[in-house]
């Protein structure tokens, strides 16, 4: 059942679980089940698509519309100069730039860390499995105070390495860090149950059939993981570019410097501007829409080069 | 039948629950800034035993807290607030522009511009007071490393901005261009631009970054009583600015829900010797010149100035120094 109405839904949201998108292949090899009166296959179809539409567009369409609905409230060259100010264009690289370098790190890291979880058994595995979700859980603004505390000049990690010459806390590198830390999950998370369901046969195949190791994970294991950390990149890149409470205690927020644009929303809506912070945030909003879309139409492109099965 | 026992239950406590909050007291709903807390737990449950007292009815005083702008935000966005206690006059009168909740003249309505308690500027520097700091003037040397918050997202660190200019244009041949030139060194020495008052402190106290904090001087009294009097010292000085918290009731919400008797009352006892020693109590500097001079002690003499008559009041502040293109952006440039 649930298998069934999975690829009903996953032309919406996030494909979690890339490894699915398969499913439908062998949905299409039962044709013997002739199909009912309401000529779908599916059970309950225009329901559950009505319901997700509705859904849909309360949770998420709504909120945007209005959003971008208040925008329209400035004229055209109000817009421009709020949303193309010096000060304002300077964060959208510090965001932005910081994000995708944390959603990279994240990716490689998280990689090694997802595999580690899946493929080895060691003791403590399932409280360092549990552990990646911390970041998840925890308020942004301990965790922010938190990495402060740590990075900060007389912290634990902050002290050797302002010794070393490299300050962290208090500059964009601070930024990036607490991006790394609440992007983790992220790629964990939705790399574990490909990793899962990927069969260990197939390395042991391409091992036996001569490959190197190097070799069985460029072209074997690889491929497969595409789709699920591209998804991992494109979750923990959204949210780092979304992410403020954390971010903020570690910034030091020097104009030009480490201002993040979650940061310039909030000071126009300090100075009542409501119509300026919306714009800016439609212009993030933009940013992000075009990027998870790249990500998206490229983890199709893999899907469909990799033909779906390792 | 187990589920009908389950339903009854759930009906008859949530029968209760209507009831008890049907016979509830009268509730008042004060809406103020961060660093009040404190005050205002113990200033409501004064207020209430004397509302008792005078009139037998049972009052209970809820009270929300956070950054001014984001409060008054809050409330125009639809909280019922009775009344607001906020950081500074601009976050009130925001109030009046945006919904008209509160008529303009709200300031005229309680004695002494509806701030009855006041504060200024000071700084908060480590022990010993290493790096010699004891004027504004010390803050522009090179070297020194201020933090203050971004006075463009926090309320409190506009005195502290207006502060310094006030300063650098009460010194001989101070004229507007000395007074940003002086602010901006000033600025040009902030590492770190928290976004609140109390994330400053944190960044000051705890982390050990910067040598002098900025600080309002109830917040600066109260990190003295919280982290001690080893770690930290106070310098007040030579000139400062009246830093003036207003109040004002939300007539929109006391006629709505019937209680402008009870917040009018509730905002005059700021002005009674109680209110007024219970302010001074936390830090904040009593109206009332008695009052005032039971906390001598704690209260260093300063030459303070007013907003309104240095910088022709909040609005006009607010428009030349803080909003966007103003005065403090086009010193905060590119380095």
């Amino acid at each position: 059942m649930t298998a069934t109405t999975t690829p009903a839904n996953a032309g919406f949201g996030t494909p979690q679980y890339p490894s699915e998108a398969s499913l439908p292949r062998q949905l299409e090899i039962q044709p013997a089940r002739k199909m009912r009166s309401s000529g779908r296959v599916l059970p309950g179809l225009p329901l559950s698509l009505g319901v997700s539409l509705t859904y849909l567009s309360i949770v998420v369409l709504l909120p945007l519309v209005a959003l971008f609905a208040r925008t329209f409230s400035l004229t055209f060259d109000a817009f421009i100069e709020a949303v193309f100010a010096p000060r304002v264009v300077a964060t959208y690289l510090v965001s932005f730039g910081a994000a995708l370098l944390a959603a990279v790190t994240n990716v490689v890291f998280g990689g090694i860390l997802a595999w580690v979880l899946v493929r080895y058994s060691f003791p403590g595995r399932k409280l360092v499995d549990t552990l990646i979700d911390l970041p998840f859980a925890l308020p942004t603004a301990v965790a922010g105070i938190a990495l402060t505390a740590i990075y900060a000049k007389n912290g634990v990690l902050g002290a050797p390495l302002e010794a070393l010459g490299l300050k962290v806390a208090f500059t964009p590198i601070g930024i990036y860090v607490a991006m790394v830390f609440i992007g983790l999950p992220f790629v964990v998370r939705t790399l574990q149950p490909v990793l899962q369901d990927h069969e260990i046969d197939f390395e042991e195949a391409a091992a036996s059939l001569g490959a190197s190791r190097l070799r069985t994970i460029i072209r074997v294991i690889l491929p497969a993981m595409t789709p699920a950390l591209l998804t991992g990149f494109a979750l923990a890149f959204a949210r780092a570019v979304g992410e403020y409470g954390s971010i903020i205690f570690i910034a030091g927020n020097v104009p030009y410097v480490s201002e993040i644009t979650p940061l310039i929303i909030i000071t126009k809506l300090e100075q009542y501007d409501y119509a300026g912070a919306t714009a800016v945030a439609s212009v993030m909003l933009v940013i992000s829409f075009v990027l998870l879309l790249a990500i998206n139409l490229l983890q199709a492109w893999t899907a469909r080069r990799s033909g779906r099965t390792p | 039948m187990q589920s009908r026992k389950l339903l009854a239950v759930l009906g008859s406590s949530l029968g209760l629950f209507f009831a008890s909050s049907a016979a509830a007291q009268t509730t008042l709903l004060n809406v103020s800034y961060d660093p009040t807390r404190e005050f205002y737990s113990e200033f409501n449950a004064a207020f209430a035993k004397q509302w008792k007292t005078k009139t037998g009815e049972n009052l209970s005083v809820k009270q929300s807290h956070g950054g001014s702008a984001k409060q008054a935000r809050a409330v125009i966005d639809g909280l019922e607030a009775d009344v607001v206690t906020l950081a500074l006059a601009y976050d009130i009168d925001a109030i009046h522009e945006n919904g008209g909740l509160l008529p303009k003249d709200w300031q005229k309505r309680l004695p002494n511009n509806a701030a009855p308690y006041t504060s200024t500027i000071v700084f908060l520097v480590r022990k010993g007071n290493p790096k010699k700091i004891k004027d504004w003037n010390d803050l522009a040397r090179a070297g020194v490393e201020v933090i203050t918050p971004n006075p463009k997202t926090s309320g409190g660190a506009r005195w502290n901005y207006l502060a310094a200019w006030a300063y650098a244009l009460a010194q001989p041949g101070g004229s507007a261009t000395t007074a940003r030139n002086f602010t901006k060194s000033v600025y040009d020495n902030v590492k770190v631009l928290d976004t609140g008052a109390r994330g400053s402190t944190t960044t000051f106290v705890e982390r050990g970054i910067g040598d002098v904090l900025i600080a309002w001087e109830n917040e600066a009294l109260l990190a003295i009583k919280e982290l001690g009097p080893d770690k930290l010292e106070i310098v007040v000085p030579s000139l400062s600015i009246l830093a003036e918290p207003p109040v004002a009731i939300v007539d929109k919400v006391v006629d709505k829900r019937g209680t402008r008797k009870v917040a009018q009352a509730y905002l005059e006892f700021l002005y009674t010797p109680e209110g007024q020693r219970l302010a001074g109590k936390h830090f904040y500097r009593p109206r009332d010149s008695k009052v005032a001079a039971e906390f001598s002690k704690q209260f260093a003499p300063v030459k303070l100035v007013s907003i309104d008559t240095v910088f022709g009041g909040w609005q006009k502040a607010q428009k030349d120094h803080f909003a966007d293109g103003g005065v403090f952006d086009q010193i905060a440039v590119r380095k």
